[in-house]
């Protein structure tokens, strides 16, 4: 974890006692309720259907335990008791009162949290990969990068009113497990044939109303320039980007509409001023952050765990887990142990209390204090022995986490949708109920195999449907629900965006047409396909077809 | 309209005029799509008020010439002026820097970070915001993680230098 010094807790302070200055002349008439909504947006706080609703801050989803009981506290105290974890790594909670929002803030303050910045047109938490510091294939640790990020974009004066949201995502492997292409400037740690570590950047991707997939804008960028390299692109966009229209106001529309090339043309002269002006950039501060990082202390472990194995031999749910959860380690003896959050039958991303506090007291025995949030709405217990995988396993099970579906067709993203956003056109945690129900059998699901299903409650795509392998979009037709179904989605690196199979369907017809789908799948696959990779061999024409049959009988 | 530096209120120095002919010998603000003939009419100082929207390199010619430039903020939550006042302190404009339109007290230091002196805002907006809350906003978060931001001592201290030093 990076450890706050009192420089960064002082802001974090500061920034509290600011919002309830903010909240007091809201309440006196000082600010008018147009003038304070950004205020509050910027502070994390939304008004949503039924009342205030909270988003906390989690940077590129780390958390120590400390951090996740206090978690638990807030749910417990100013909740209903559970806690809701975004794609955005984030946490919401969805029911908090106005006036006890900045005590929640000294809260968070005391574990070195904040909710600054979660929401309106600034610069948003940054992301990166869910095991980060943890993967076997990764360049190096993004989790500095991303810190150093996020220090430069908190509380920045020049871009806190931009035209719209901006988010960036960083990530350090070949396999792209932060959906760096849908991020308005997505930051791939790379060397280059020099061996120099740097960034490749991609600008103006997004899902939302108009999907579009971010863009090469910089193949290498030395290390010491990506701060100037990100104010130059925000310059850019501040200046540049739409403002007539909300809804054409994000980076990636103003990439497509004056193209790639004029944008690049544009932000590298800006660049190049950004240059002239400043001093030669150093790495102090990014060298600061990375010392800040405690590196584990990890033990020299064997390869294979015998007690591991042995267990497994006599448990089958335990080896399953161990089938679909553990994640590849660099170093030996390890895994990064995935706690799915997508129990059969309950709201995806949702952790309650008690579940949180089991998570805590697990990080700190088992995996260094460390718990990563996914933007797949799991946990992740980053640094795990293999030999302490049966106990952890054991009390998972006991708290209802220990679901073995991890990238299987439960593991569904969904976002809150119309049981809580103001925005929303349709349910979508029901239907994500209704699905893991009917997909519940655990070998069906090890049958389908590797398959994502994403489901938005609206147009603006949070639970990222666009680049599922399955994406589901509520709608509002005609007074009644209505889900349009994509397929081929993509959010690595052979991103794509799904295509649409034909007309919404209700609800109730929402499962047998993913049945067909599957089927089609099923029929076709060769040996060792998965969904995706059959999908592209095949293409969308025959899954149309299957789909079509269902379509027509609800019609 | 309400016009307040980081001292507090002050009277505008500057005067719109009927006719340039009234020009000469006075401190006059126009419209920046006049600035050629507000210029040749020999104002004692000339200001201009400039939309959000032009490019920093259209005042180049005009910079050391122009004693304020008041850049308009049509909205308070549209932040093209912050970035605007940034390329033209860059290009090593001296002259003072008016952020003309309905922003809020919250917006003050971050208008001051930007390059900004002073703000001018409407009346209406005044009669709920007066002074004193504008002053005190200055002084609510007093730390950066920006370097080369706050100009003159009272701004927020960087935090980056801070740790330099240390
Ligand atoms: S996709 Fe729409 S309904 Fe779902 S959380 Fe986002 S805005 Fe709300």
């Amino acid at each position: 974890m990076y450890a706050y010094d009192e420089l960064d807790r002082q802001i974090v302070r500061e920034r509290v006692a600011q919002f309830a200055s903010q909240v007091e002349r809201r309440l006196d008439g000082s600010l008018t309720e147009e003038e304070f909504r950004p205020l509050r947006l910027k502070n994390g706080v939304y008004l949503q259907l039924h009342a205030y609703m909270l988003r906390v801050a989690i940077p590129y989803g780390g958390l120590s335990s400390r951090q996740l009981r206090q978690l638990a506290l807030i749910a417990e105290k100013y909740d209903r008791g559970y806690g809701h974890f975004t794609t955005r790594t984030n946490i919401q909670f969805n029911w908090p009162k106005l006036r006890e929002i900045p005590a929640i803030l000294g809260l968070l303050a005391d574990v070195d949290m904040h909710a600054i910045q979660t929401s309106g047109n600034c610069i948003r938490n940054t992301t990166t990969d869910c095991f980060a510091g943890a993967a076997f294939d990764e360049i190096e640790d993004p989790r500095p990068t991303a810190e150093w990020i996020r220090q430069w974009s908190t509380l920045h004066p020049e871009f806190d009113w931009l035209g719209r949201k901006f988010k960036i995502a960083v990530t350090a492997t070949q396999q792209d497990r932060a959906v760096l292409r849908g991020h308005d400037v997505g930051v791939r740690i790379v060397r280059n044939a020099a061996g120099e570590t740097g960034y490749r950047l991609y600008v103006g991707g997004g899902l939302g109303r108009t999907p579009m997939e971010g863009k090469l804008v910089r193949d290498f960028l030395p290390r010491a320039e990506l701060l100037g390299y990100l104010e130059a692109i925000l310059r850019v966009y501040n200046l540049e980007g739409r403002r007539d229209n909300k809804f054409k106001a994000r980076i990636k529309i103003l990439v497509h509409e004056i193209g790639l090339e004029a944008f690049r043309a544009q932000v590298e002269a800006e660049y190049s001023k950004v240059v002239a002006a400043a001093p030669a950039p150093d790495l102090r501060e990014f060298e600061r952050i990375t010392a800040s990082f405690d590196a584990p202390d990890f033990a020299d472990l064997p390869e294979v765990s015998r007690k591991l194995e042995q267990a497994q031999a006599a448990d089958p749910d335990l080896a399953q887990f161990v089938a679909r959860n553990l994640f590849r380690h660099k170093k030996k003896g390890y895994v990064a142990l995935t706690i799915s959050l997508k129990s059969i039958g309950g709201a995806p991303g949702d952790a309650t209390a008690e579940q949180m506090r089991a998570v805590a007291d697990l990080a700190e025995q088992f995996s260094f204090d460390q718990v990563r949030v996914s933007y797949k709405q799991n946990l992740v217990l980053p640094h795990v022995r293999r030999d302490d995988v049966p106990e952890i396993f054991a009390v998972l099970k006991a708290q209802g986490l220990a679901t073995p579906n991890v990238d299987l067709i439960t593991d569904i993203i969904c976002c809150p949708g119309l049981d809580y956003c103001a925005l929303a056109t349709a349910r979508s945690i029901p239907l994500a109920q209704t699905l893991s129900r009917h997909f519940a059998d655990p070998d069906k699901q090890k049958e389908i195999g590797e398959l994502s299903i994403k489901i938005s409650g609206c147009i603006n795509a949070c639970a990222h449907h666009h680049i599922a392998n399955i994406g589901i979009l509520g709608l509002e037709k005609s007074g009644g629900e209505s889900y349009q179904i994509t397929i081929g989605g993509d959010p690595g690196d052979q991103y794509a965006l799904g295509e649409l199979l034909g007309p919404g369907l209700p609800a109730s017809a929402v499962p047998e047409a993913i049945d067909r789908v599957i089927g089609v799948y099923l029929d076709a696959r060769r040996q060792g396909e998965t969904f995706i990779e059959t999908y592209r061999r095949l293409g969308v024409t025959p899954f149309k077809a299957a789909f079509k049959e269902i379509a027509d009988a609800v019609a | 309209m309400l016009l307040l530096d980081r001292n507090g209120a002050k009277p505008d120095p500057f005067i719109a005029v009927e006719t340039l002919d009234d020009a000469p010998g006075k401190n006059v603000i126009d419209a920046f799509a006049s600035v050629d003939a507000l210029l040749a009419a020999g104002p004692a100082q000339a200001a201009v008020l400039a939309p959000n929207d032009l490019d920093a390199e259209d005042f180049a010619p005009y910079l050391d010439r122009l004693a304020l430039i008041a850049i308009r903020f049509p909205s308070a939550t549209d932040g093209r002026g912050f970035s605007l006042a940034r390329q033209l302190r860059r290009l090593g404009y001296k002259g003072v820097l008016r952020a003309s339109g309905p922003l809020f007290p919250d917006q003050f230091p971050q208008a001051l970070a930007c390059g900004f002196d002073e703000v001018e805002i409407p009346d209406a907006n005044a009669a709920r915001q007066p002074v004193a809350q504008w002053l005190a906003a200055l002084n609510r978060v007093t730390l950066s993680y920006q370097r080369d931001y706050a100009r003159g001592a009272t701004g927020p201290a960087s935090i980056l230098d801070r740790r330099a030093r240390s």
